[in-house]
């Protein structure tokens, strides 16, 4: 108990954090807009890594691709990403004509190892039960706006069963390496309320 | 590639603690500390080498001292800025001299 270790207490930390920010500021050298956007696209968009490594993968690699829609548990843990708790995990995609989206109308089933914690909507009574009902004015409202010849399927998780949607690979993004690939899929993308970012987001 | 791929590819002792792949934070000042050297990073149009090579040194440096990822993380920025001649040390000692002078005010004063 009395092994000293010679670090910093947090509060001296959290002081030295605000003084670096705010003569950084002062200074002209960053904006406070570009580091709280920066915070959250990390805390809510790029934080499901996993599950954007698993959709990158399927984007260049046609055979795992193949095998995510046959077998999604078995080619996830393929990437090493388990944890999963008996659950079968079912991985739709999405193409101009289908579009796909998870809810869970019960709780709040979500695809964990994948995509990390869910956010607050995921788990509001009314996410869960207007997306079956009106699933078109529910994706308007996230700001998709889909065709009417575009044919929208909604997938109600459950203890056994999780879905991860695959979307479409941006146009343009061609050229990108898998690692930008993944930087694009969102966590909404993966929920299917959104799609990936555009490539030109990436570098 | 991106900084952000750059971070994602931080890998080992590097690599900031996550938990089902998501980053995470245990204080609100290490969130802030995480952002603000990626976007100072993109914002003066550095290399993130240049970071990552201090992160390195530090955890490196701190391995036996028992600090969090994060003290090493803020102490490498701390390094790159004053290195870089972009802020003098003088001026982030003083500015966190007031900073902490701030908050015992606040402590002090009823309701704060």
């Amino acid at each position: 108990m009395s092994h000293d270790h010679d670090h910093h207490g947090d509060a001296e930390l959290e002081v030295r954090t605000r003084a670096l920010e705010s003569l950084l500021y002062e200074k002209g050298l960053l904006t406070a807009a570009a580091v709280d956007t920066l915070i959250s696209a990390y805390e809510e968009d790029i934080g499901p890594l996993n599950g954007a490594r698993v959709v990158a993968r399927a984007w260049v690699d046609p055979e795992y691709r193949r095998r995510l829609l046959d077998d999604g548990s078995a080619a996830i843990a393929e990437l090493g990403y388990g944890g999963l708790q008996g659950e079968h995990m079912v991985v739709v995609e999405n193409t101009p004509a289908v579009h796909n989206v998870v809810c869970c109308t019960l709780c709040s089933c979500y695809p964990w190892p994948v995509l990390g914690l869910p956010p607050r909507w995921y788990k509001d009574p009314a996410y869960r039960s207007r997306i079956v009902i009106e699933p078109r004015s529910v994706l308007a409202e996230f700001g998709l706006a889909l065709g009417e010849d575009v044919e929208v399927r909604v997938w109600d998780s459950s203890a056994e069963i999780r879905y991860l949607v695959l979307p479409e690979r941006p146009a343009g993004s061609e050229a990108l390496d898998e690692d930008a690939l993944a930087a694009l899929v969102t966590r909404d993308a993966m929920i299917g309320v959104s799609r990936p970012l555009a490539a030109a987001l990436a570098p | 590639m991106s900084v952000q791929a750059q971070v994602n590819a931080l890998s080992g002792a590097q690599a900031p603690p996550r938990s089902n792949g998501e980053l995470v934070f245990e204080e609100p000042w290490q969130a802030r500390v995480f952002g603000l050297a990626i976007a100072l990073v993109q914002a003066q149009g550095l290399d993130w080498e240049e970071f990552r090579r201090r992160l390195i040194e530090e955890i490196a440096a701190g391995q036996d001292a028992g600090g969090g990822y994060y003290e090493h993380w803020l102490a490498a920025l701390e390094r790159l800025v004053i290195e870089r001649g972009l802020l003098r040390e003088a001026e982030l000692e003083h500015e966190a001299a007031r900073v902490a002078g701030a908050d015992r005010h606040e402590h002090d004063a009823p309701g704060g």
